[in-house]
């Protein structure tokens, strides 16, 4: 059954929650990567996903992949959620813009079906998209799943970010799940109080109501959240603790990280 | 609209990743200006609002449904400013917390989606509801207008990225390495969708949250509304932070003759004189895998090369000798009609308190 504005909205906060709860859930195991300082970990992790984009060559991709499979059992990452929430998802949608690149990039003919005619170049270059996609897709959500957000913010100060934007992300993250829990109870208020099925026109009414409300309750929270701040004695002096500690393990760790990178740039000129 | 990583090329990341840290500098530098207290959690709130409305499974005429990217409804009451580093937040945690969109392309999806849409969504929505009261309805139409401008916008930016990438990473044999598509079908596949879906969707979002404010809150419309009074979240153009950018742009403008030190002709842009000569055809036949070029120049490619001629050929005019000279003339002609076109269009933005508030 076609799901209406009010399912499929509630649909895409339950996955919001679900996967916040996945990470949160795999950072406290112990492996590989949770084993690393978190800088050591978005520097690698980032350092591989340049790699890929980097490398000319399908085989290079190939191997980072491996690499990526390699890192994920060893950190105790579920091969399951992988398959679930990165490799199906990233093929459904890579695919369908990777396919028809078989048929018209011109080059040499391999086969021949009516008018539409396979290229080898058209091959390589469909094959290569999607791999790269997933290879990179998933040595992100390795990180992603690894980390939890606030090590991933203190990781971002080693990029020499400005303080304002890594505070502005902290609150944002915080306030991303008190916004869908609002609106997840505006929703299911309007809804219990529903009877059949609303027309199109009345969901889009709905929904942009449901926005315009949010909007005035996030001004609201950040009057709010200002006040507290200001009750706090905040100046806009903005202090990240930063308590991380790089042992030998991390140095290791960093260096296999810019070695395997470096030598997948190099392999696949 | 969130782009992957791996669909394109290192190099562009890192052109538009400096493009977006050129517009979050800007946006940043603007905002300090205001008590930075006020502007943290103002700022990360509407991120996290932006994010929530981004989930809204709108449905739309014709049966179908559609998400909005916020991007408007965040600029018309926060500014270009604002909107800019609200959104470029809530892709920020898009990315490096749910995995949407890529960590290398992460600069070209804030360039596309916060920066080319703030900017499209801000001047449209100023020109359209221009002396307009705050409760007029040419205002929702304003915003309608100025969302399907925005999100067509960052798509056709995104889809001239996509499609610049089969012409300029390929391998030695033609083989795109990156997105696959020119531009002949990058720019409609991606524009079909945005037309009539994506557009839609942010249109309907913004004109309905626009006349909820209008009832409910519409102080918070001021700000961006060019009428008396609105200055309290308005982040105005100073000449001092345009300046960098117009240096970011001098210096592109200064980098384009690096263009001729790419060695060779780009694979398959052979004119017909180029293709007769046999320097060219040796350099073809090693690009091509071997296969030889043609003996005499194509009967097709002869007719059909007179039909159009580019205004600046090449990139270089005829009376240009050197062609460093000649790429810096045309970066030059283009970055200047550009300017005259901005130009011609705040000729016909509403000077600030010209009208009263009359909401």
């Amino acid at each position: 059954m076609k799901r209406g504005f009010l399912e499929s909205t509630f649909v895409g906060f339950a996955r919001v929650v679900t996967r916040a709860m996945i990470s949160e859930e795999t950072a406290r195991r112990r492996g590989l990567l949770q084993a690393l300082d978190p800088r050591v970990r978005v520097v690698g992790l980032f350092s591989l996903v340049l790699a890929v984009t980097l490398s000319r060559k399908i085989s290079v991709v190939v191997a980072l992949l491996t690499v990526a499979v390699a890192i994920a059992i060893l950190s105790r990452v579920s091969l399951f959620v992988l398959v679930k929430r990165v490799w199906l998802v990233v093929l459904g949608f890579t695919a369908v813009i990777a396919v028809p690149a078989i048929f018209v990039t011109p080059g040499d003919p391999v086969a021949t079906f009516g008018f539409l005619t396979i290229t080898e170049q058209g091959l390589r270059t469909a094959a290569m998209l999607i791999l790269r996609v997933e290879t990179a897709v998933t040595f992100t959500t390795l990180l992603i799943l690894c980390t939890p957000w606030t090590h991933v913010l203190k990781a971002l100060r080693a990029f020499r970010l400005p303080k304002e934007a890594i505070a502005m992300l902290a609150m944002t993250h915080r306030y991303v799940f008190l916004l869908v829990e609002t609106a997840s109870q505006m929703l299911e208020s309007r809804r219990s109080r529903t009877v059949g099925i609303l027309k199109p026109a009345a969901q889009r009414r709905m929904a942009a109501r449901t926005a315009g409300v949010l909007l005035s309750k996030s001004i609201e929270l950040s009057n709010e959240v200002y006040l507290a701040m200001q009750s706090r004695g905040f100046r806009g002096d903005i202090q990240i603790l930063s308590d991380f500690r790089l042992d030998a393990w991390d140095y290791l760790g960093l260096t296999a990280f810019l070695l395997a990178g470096g030598l997948a740039v190099w392999m696949g000129r | 609209m969130h782009i992957p990583d791996g669909y394109l090329s290192p190099s562009t990341c890192a052109v538009l990743y400096a493009a977006a840290a050129t517009g979050w500098y800007s946006a940043l530098k603007r905002l300090k200006r205001m008590l930075l207290t006020r502007v943290v959690p103002l700022i990360s709130v509407f991120a996290a609002f932006s994010f929530v409305v981004m989930m809204f499974n709108l449905p739309l005429p014709g049966g179908t449904t559609g998400h909005a990217l916020g991007v408007t409804i965040a600029t018309i009451v926060l500014g270009p400013s604002g909107g800019i580093l609200a959104i470029s937040i809530a892709l920020v945690i898009q990315a490096l917390f749910f995995g949407d969109g890529g960590i290398s392309t992460l600069g070209a999806n804030c360039f596309n989606m916060a920066i080319i849409g703030s900017l499209v969504a801000y001047g449209s929505y100023r020109m359209i509801a221009a002396g307009s009261s705050i409760t007029s309805r040419r205002r929702v139409v304003s915003a309608a207008i100025a969302g399907y401008l925005a999100v067509n916008a960052a798509a056709l930016v995104a889809a001239i990225e996509f499609g610049i990438q089969p012409m300029l990473f390929h391998d030695a044999r033609g083989t795109p390495l990156y997105a696959p598509y020119p531009l002949s079908i990058a720019i409609p596949a991606m524009m079909i969708g945005h037309l009539t879906f994506a557009g839609l969707a942010e249109a309907v979002i913004t004109a309905g949250v626009v006349a909820y404010l209008q009832a409910a809150d519409p102080a918070l419309l001021l700000s961006t509304s060019g009428l008396a009074g609105g200055e309290s979240l308005t982040l105005r153009p100073a000449s001092g932070s345009l300046r960098r950018l117009w240096i970011a742009v001098a210096a592109l403008m200064l980098l384009t003759p690096l263009g001729i030190l790419a060695a060779g002709t780009a694979w398959g842009e052979w004119s017909p004189s180029q293709l007769a000569k046999t320097g060219v055809v040796k350099v073809q036949v090693s690009k091509s895998a071997n296969h030889p070029s043609p003996a005499a120049v194509p009967a097709g490619l002869q007719k059909l090369a007179t039909l159009w001629t580019a205004p600046f050929p090449a990139y270089a005019p005829s009376f240009v000798r050197s062609r460093a000279f000649g790429y810096l003339l045309s970066a030059m002609f283009a970055v200047g009609f550009l300017l005259a076109a901005s130009l011609f269009l705040h000729r016909f933005l509403p000077r600030r308190g010209r009208t009263e508030y009359s909401g």
